[in-house]
């Protein structure tokens, strides 16, 4: 049966870690890196990246448009 | 388990969403979580998926805003507080043939701007309005706009806004959906994925709506600003949620064309 897999790529420097991108995620796919990018904001990383769909909801909230998202069938 | 190697998903063949062509590689100025980038990306695929961009003109205005032309790459045209809609009108006028749409806040529209809104909406401008409503004055520090809704804490309404005092929030959009030169208004917001692509069809009907002639459209999105609200963009959301919608509630008022002109001619007949 094909499957879905999908990756996430987030510019960690231009990310304001404001979180949107983590509560829109239906997988529970992100969340908080617990480390600080060169303005100091907490970026977001990919916590739980076998979880990820290809769904994109991260990167339609996202203000500042730094997510990336890739989807491949397999 | 993954059964494929993140590297062989990661390749520019298999991207399904990324940045706009039309947003510049400027980092905005937004708090974290401010709805005036989500906004700001929707206009700009709107504009790269119908292929407008040298056609399109934008008109931003007084607030935080104020830097739209910073980070969509179309030509525009800054505004004095409030006149976004005047000044679009004006650019129209002369050039008939250009998508001119304008971008405004609720002090910016509501307040200072609301005889120029409503004029331009009752002209029937041939325009795209796009309203961003976070019931505040996000620029200036949080202080309560029109729209702000009772009881809600500001800096100028440190108790909470009292009608008495304060008057009442003004539903703005519902009084532009009564004025005959409007085709379409509609209130959306951008805190969900799929509020977000809601919007973004909004949009792209508001522009189409300006090349078929049909009249001003008129887009309201329900906004928040978390930093004078003073809760995290996550907080935020809910808020607006819980008690934003219920006042300010999300769907369309009018999908039509302005009237007809020659409807009007009647009166004076005979
Ligand atoms: C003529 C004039 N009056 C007042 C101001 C101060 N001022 C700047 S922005 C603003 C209101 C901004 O609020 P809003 O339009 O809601 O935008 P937001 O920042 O919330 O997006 C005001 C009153 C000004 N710049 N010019
Ligand atoms: S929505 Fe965007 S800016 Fe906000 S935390 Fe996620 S990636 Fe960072
Ligand atoms: S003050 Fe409010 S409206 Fe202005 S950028 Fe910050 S969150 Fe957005
Ligand atoms: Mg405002």
């Amino acid at each position: 049966m094909a499957k879905i897999k999908g990756a996430v790529v987030i510019d960690k420097e231009l990310c304001k870690g404001c979180g949107l991108c983590i509560v829109a995620c239906p997988a529970n796919v992100l969340g908080h890196s617990g480390e600080v990018n060169g303005k100091g904001y907490d970026y977001v990383k990919m916590v739980n990246p076998d979880a990820c769909v290809g769904c994109a909801s991260c990167g339609t909230v996202c203000p500042d448009s730094v997510i990336t998202v890739y989807k491949v069938k397999i | 388990m993954a059964d494929i190697d993140i590297k062989d998903i990661i390749k520019e063949e298999n991207i399904v969403y990324k940045k706009s062509s039309i947003l510049l590689d400027k980092v905005m100025h937004y708090c974290p979580g401010c709805s005036h980038g989500v906004t700001h990306k929707l206009i700009a695929e709107v504009i790269e998926e119908m292929g407008i961009q040298d056609q399109t003109i934008g008109v931003s205005p007084v607030g935080c805003s104020v830097f739209a032309y910073n980070y969509l790459n179309v030509d525009f045209q800054e505004a004095a507080h409030g006149r976004a809609p005047a000044v679009a009108t004006a650019i129209k006028r002369l050039l008939p043939d250009k998508y001119v749409f304008t971008y405004q806040g609720d002090g910016d529209l509501a307040s200072i701007g609301a005889a120029e809104i409503l004029h331009a909406c009752n002209r029937g401008e041939h325009i795209v309005c796009i309203f961003v409503n976070n019931a505040i004055y996000g620029m200036t520090g949080g202080q309560m706009a029109p729209t702000t809704l009772v009881g809600m804490k500001t800096a100028t309404t440190p108790y909470g806004r009292d009608v008495d005092r304060n008057g009442y929030p003004m539903k703005i959009t519902e009084l532009i959906a009564q004025l005959p030169g409007t085709c379409y208004v509609t209130r959306q917001s951008v805190e969900t994925a799929a509020a977000v692509r809601k919007t973004k069809k909004a949009i792209r009907k508001a522009f189409e709506n300006q090349r078929d002639k049909k009249g001003t459209s008129f887009i309201e999105v329900v906004s928040t600003c978390n930093s004078g609200w003073k809760v995290d963009p996550v907080k935020a959301n809910k808020w607006m949620e819980d008690h934003m919608f219920k006042f300010y509630p999300l769907g369309d008022l009018k999908d039509s064309t302005r009237d007809n002109p020659a409807d009007y001619e009647q009166y004076i007949k005979d």
